[in-house]
């Protein structure tokens, strides 16, 4: 007979406003990439499939795309994949040990937060 | 740098954590190759667009992009499900799920690079 573990205090501060930025970053990390999985990666091949597959295909998508609600919604998922592609970045470096420090770990994490919208707004301002 | 674990032997190989970010490097290279080649020439008619995906380079490159980011995905899934979802029935179903929407994905991958 094994005896139960000893009941142990848990406390979730779930209030994401309390995360520094590297918390931040790192729950972000994880959402942005849960959602990459569903529904940014089939909703991008099938843009995929409808555009390569025809020429009305091609030629209906960007009407669709011509509307504003559309281009956000796309916004949305650049920021998504560029969320997760700089703080991915940043966790590589990481692992190599550079900027591991407290300070320029802090720092990078507010860098990923700028480029990530930096990207999503160049790239808004490509569509629109 | 001092690793815990030696990455690379017999009895590691390339394990899920060293895979997960080889495939991260070779998507990062693959977007900045497109983002590239997007804004250096816009495709301008279905004509482009279809002859960017199916030139000798691109095409091959982009289901190499499409293989990392599958299997990129299976350990990013799987970890989260791991973190969050603790009855093993349960668990096992829901990577079971993942798993088939992620050869779902592929399969598809497949048909619309080369199908047609």
């Amino acid at each position: 007979m094994t005896t139960a573990p000893k009941q142990r205090p848990k406390h979730y501060d779930l209030n994401l406003a309390h995360l520094p930025p590297p918390g931040l970053v790192s729950i972000f990390h994880r959402i942005s990439g849960a959602l990459l999985f569903v529904p940014v990666i089939p909703a991008l091949l099938y843009l995929m499939q409808s555009t390569l597959g025809s020429e009305a295909g091609w030629l209906q998508w960007k009407r669709v795309l011509a509307d504003p609600a559309v281009k956000v919604v796309l916004l949305g998922f650049v920021w998504l994949y560029a969320h997760h592609f700089f703080a991915g970045i940043r966790y590589l470096l990481l692992d190599v040990h550079v900027g591991i420090a407290k300070e320029p770990a802090r720092a990078s994490a507010k860098l990923v937060f700028a480029l990530g919208a930096a990207a999503t707004l160049a790239i808004g301002w490509r569509l629109w | 740098m001092a690793y815990a674990k030696n990455p690379i032997g017999a009895h590691h190989g390339l394990n899920a954590w060293l895979l997960q970010r080889l495939t991260a490097v070779v998507m990062a290279g693959y977007t900045v190759f497109l983002l590239v080649l997007l804004l250096w020439c816009p495709p301008a008619s279905h004509a482009d667009w279809k002859a960017l995906f199916s030139g000798d380079f691109v095409r091959p490159l982009t289901m190499l992009f499409f293989l990392a980011l599958l299997y990129h995905a299976w350990v990013g899934v799987r970890d989260i499900v791991m973190d969050y979802v603790k009855p093993t029935g349960l668990r096992l179903a829901l990577q079971t799920m993942v798993g088939a929407a992620l050869v779902f994905y592929l399969v598809w991958s497949v048909s619309i690079l080369w199908g047609r």
